[in-house]
């Protein structure tokens, strides 16, 4: 035998490890064994999990955080459909992520064989591409296309099935192309010079204009570029959810988040505005709610580097297909500064007037342990999220200033995202300190990775909102279903200092508002490995501002409503 | 909102799942597919594909935008109110005793449709033509009886020089 011989499934490796690919995150199983074994001489590192979902979402929060695809080895079955709910969370999102699965050999496709599942089929409407290698000569050009599809233009997650009889057949590599063919494969590249000019246009003569950062803006890294325009324009911004972190926060321009539980000087400014530009933002329902109602006396233009988002929600008067950076770039050099002093005022009058608050005395209040949390901090924490009123009150408290910055689960809402992103981040992100806000719900979805955490002893900082409830189900029982609690206690919770302890990991425990700063401050400089600190809330807080689902932002409530509030009928 | 009839032509990949990956896209929106052809191009790697979908316009242009962002479609491409030739193959069963048999060939004849198959009580025919003509045919035989009918779905192909999207 020559020896230049290779197994498809060292082939698949050595393809990977050329995508420059460090880690990747999974779970063995009977049908990707071989790539396990292939995977033992190859200096890419493997990240064990306790769950095929958390290694997905591992693999969105080191992506998230590095800008680099991170990648998942699922087996076959099982293992396979575990991933779902994370490919989904990263397709919302535009996250790169591949995902390659064992599959049971190619002639038992079809045949119930054990633990064959058509995971090519069932991912197929949550993937951006995916494929079924059935040729071991097909191998190395299949992985470089997934690559660059996961990577390029709007990014997202790439699926590859591999077969145990491909992976374990021996040929000789040598001669093999690995050239992309993608002819159906186009990434907007050139802008209309005249629609900048029309942009930079309607910039200038806006009296009142805002713009909208979005994810968008951060994948292409446009964080300069738009820093330049809302300087030397001087435009008031917001940004959605998985926008925060590409323009600081911390700026007098920067109005925070917008939206179902934005603040509330965005919501009312978006309600004045005359023109409206989103970068890489796609109107998402959370932020526009009722959307024919939505800035509905402004000039909408649209930027997106894909054009099955233009129009889809909002009808724009201008769209501007391609990178959010090469765009504001081009606009950058064209416009004109129009005169927006009075506006800035009238904005600044609104931040003054409808600050963030909470009340201070009685039970221990999440937005406390947020604002301490973020001056402890100094707003210089990787912060990830879980889904729920944490996360809300995260977004509104914790200002971010750099991108990357904010892991969260935007367009899936997936609860159990927070822990195992986190730890993506952070094996990412060594010299970063990261903390994981999480509630008592979604935390114990994916609480099992703590033993990856542990293991590794990454010093993550799990911040553990504890109110016994499901709260922002709750919240909604509360408000428009007169208060008729359904499913949402969370009876039976463990001790969670106990549990971190079983895992050897550091545990603290906050009841008392006067506590939080020593303790937070203790915990945050613990670095021999993880540690989790598990804060008892009050139990029956509502997140405000909150614009009802559907209805329009003019509706929003900004405090705990005196009357009964009708049953939300616009959506969902 | 108004639901009319699209015709959409599509390049695609020549290769298994690529159908389902659109079907996927029209029925997410609700769009029913009224008729698919699907066949080799003049190259091996690409197939053609016609879709026939009833729907309205608005969610047509945003099926056609998710349609192109398949990576295995070449492009896709709405033709509904442009200049192209439609054609369609169908095969008609007619209920038809022996003392018909010659009524009824003289009116295949008349659509310039073939009688392909005479049974002991049932006449079958093709004919072939744009949508509507065949729409106009089965109009013509329903008094006899249609015990059957098998269309192709429309096919289409741009005219003159200019090539088929």
């Amino acid at each position: 035998m020559s020896t230049t011989m290779k197994k498809g499934a060292e082939i698949l490796i050595d393809a990977v490890h050329k995508e420059g690919v460090e880690y990747i995150f999974g779970y063995p199983g009977g049908s990707a064994i071989p790539i396990f074994d292939a995977l033992l001489d190859s200096p890419i590192k493997f990240v064990l999990t306790r769950h095929e979902q958390g290694a997905t979402h591992m693999a969105d929060g080191y992506a998230r955080a590095t800008g680099r695809p991170g990648v998942v080895l699922v087996t076959s079955g099982p293992g396979a459909t575990n991933t779902i709910t994370g490919i989904f969370t990263a397709h919302m999102d535009s996250v790169p992520i591949v995902i390659i699965c064992g599959q049971m050999p190619t002639f038992t496709l079809g045949l119930d064989a054990f633990q064959e599942a058509d995971v090519w089929g069932i991912s197929s409407p949550i993937v951006k591409h995916s494929y079924l290698i059935k040729k071991i000569e097909d191998i190395p050009r299949i992985v470089k296309e997934a690559f660059h599809i996961a990577q390029t233009g709007r990014p997202g997650p790439v699926l590859i099935d591999m077969p145990r009889d491909v992976s374990s057949k021996i040929i000789d590599p040598i001669g093999i192309s690995p050239n992309i063919t993608l002819p159906g494969y186009r990434i907007p590249d050139k802008i209309d010079q005249k629609d900048i000019e029309t942009a930079a246009k309607y910039l200038s003569e806006a009296k009142k204009p805002i713009i909208m950062i979005g994810h968008g803006a951060i994948i292409s890294k446009a964080y300069k570029a738009i820093s330049f325009l809302i300087e030397k324009m001087r435009i008031p911004v917001v940004n959605t959810l998985l926008g925060k972190g590409c323009f600081p926060e911390t700026h007098e321009l920067n109005l925070g988040m917008p939206g179902m539980h934005g603040t509330a000087y965005a919501n009312k400014a978006l309600e004045e505005c005359d023109l409206i530009m989103a970068i890489g933002a796609r109107w998402d329902d959370r932020i526009t709610s009722k959307a024919d109602a939505f800035c509905a006396k402004a000039i909408k233009i649209h930027i997106d580097i894909d054009p099955a988002e233009i129009n889809k929600i909002i009808e724009v008067d201008l769209a501007i297909i391609g990178d959010a950076k090469e765009v504001v770039e081009a606009i950058n050099v064209v416009a004109k500064k129009g005169n927006t002093e009075e506006w800035i005022k009238f904005v600044n009058k609104l931040k003054k007037q409808f600050p963030l608050k909470y009340k201070k005395e009685g039970k221990l209040k999440v937005q406390h342990v947020l604002d301490e949390l973020y001056k402890l901090t100094e707003g210089k924490s990787i912060v990830a999220t879980d889904v729920g009123q944490h996360q809300m009150w995260t977004a509104q408290f914790y200002k971010t200033s750099f991108p990357n910055q904010w892991i969260s689960s935007g367009g899936a809402g997936t609860m159990g995202f927070g822990l195992p992103s986190a730890i993506g981040a952070q094996i990412g992100m060594p010299e970063r300190q990261v903390v994981v806000i999480v509630g008592d719900g979604g935390f114990q979805m994916t609480m099992s990775e703590l033993a990856t955490a542990s293991r590794l002893k990454l010093p993550i900082k799990i911040i553990l909102i504890n109110n016994n409830y499901l709260g922002m189900v709750r919240q909604w029982q509360n408000i428009f279903y007169e208060n008729r609690l359904s499913g949402v206690v969370l009876e039976g919770n463990p001790n969670f200092v106990q549990i971190a302890k079983g895992y050897g990991i550091k545990g603290f425990f906050i009841k008392r508002s006067a506590d939080v700063r020593k303790v937070l401050g203790e915990a945050l400089k613990y670095n021999e490995g993880p540690c989790l600190i598990d804060i008892e809330v009050e139990k029956e807080d509502n997140v405000y501002p909150m614009v009802p689902a559907g209805a329009p932002l003019s509706s929003m409530i900004l405090e705990p409503p005196k009357k009964k509030t009708n049953k939300s009928t616009g959506g969902a | 909102m108004e639901e009319n009839k699209h015709i959409i032509s599509l390049l695609v990949s020549n290769k298994p799942g690529v159908l389902i990956r659109i079907a996927l896209v029209f029925s997410r929106r609700a769009y029913n597919i009224d008729s698919l052809v699907v066949s080799e191009s003049n190259s091996p790697d690409f197939s053609r594909m016609t879709i026939t979908a009833t729907g309205n316009r608005k969610t047509l242009v945003q099926i056609i935008k998710q349609l192109n962002k398949l990576v295995d479609v070449v492009h896709a491409i709405d033709n509904t109110d442009k200049s192209i030739i439609k054609r369609e193959l169908a095969l008609m069963k007619i209920r038809c005793d022996a003392d018909k048999r010659a009524d009824l060939l003289m009116l295949i004849n008349a659509c310039k449709g073939a009688a392909v198959d005479i049974g002991e009580k049932t006449m079958s025919f093709e004919v072939s033509g744009p949508p509507d003509k065949i729409d106009a045919i089965k109009k013509i035989f329903e008094p006899y009886g249609i015990l059957e009918i098998v269309r192709t779905g429309a096919t289409l192909m741009a005219r003159g020089d200019e090539g088929t999207a």
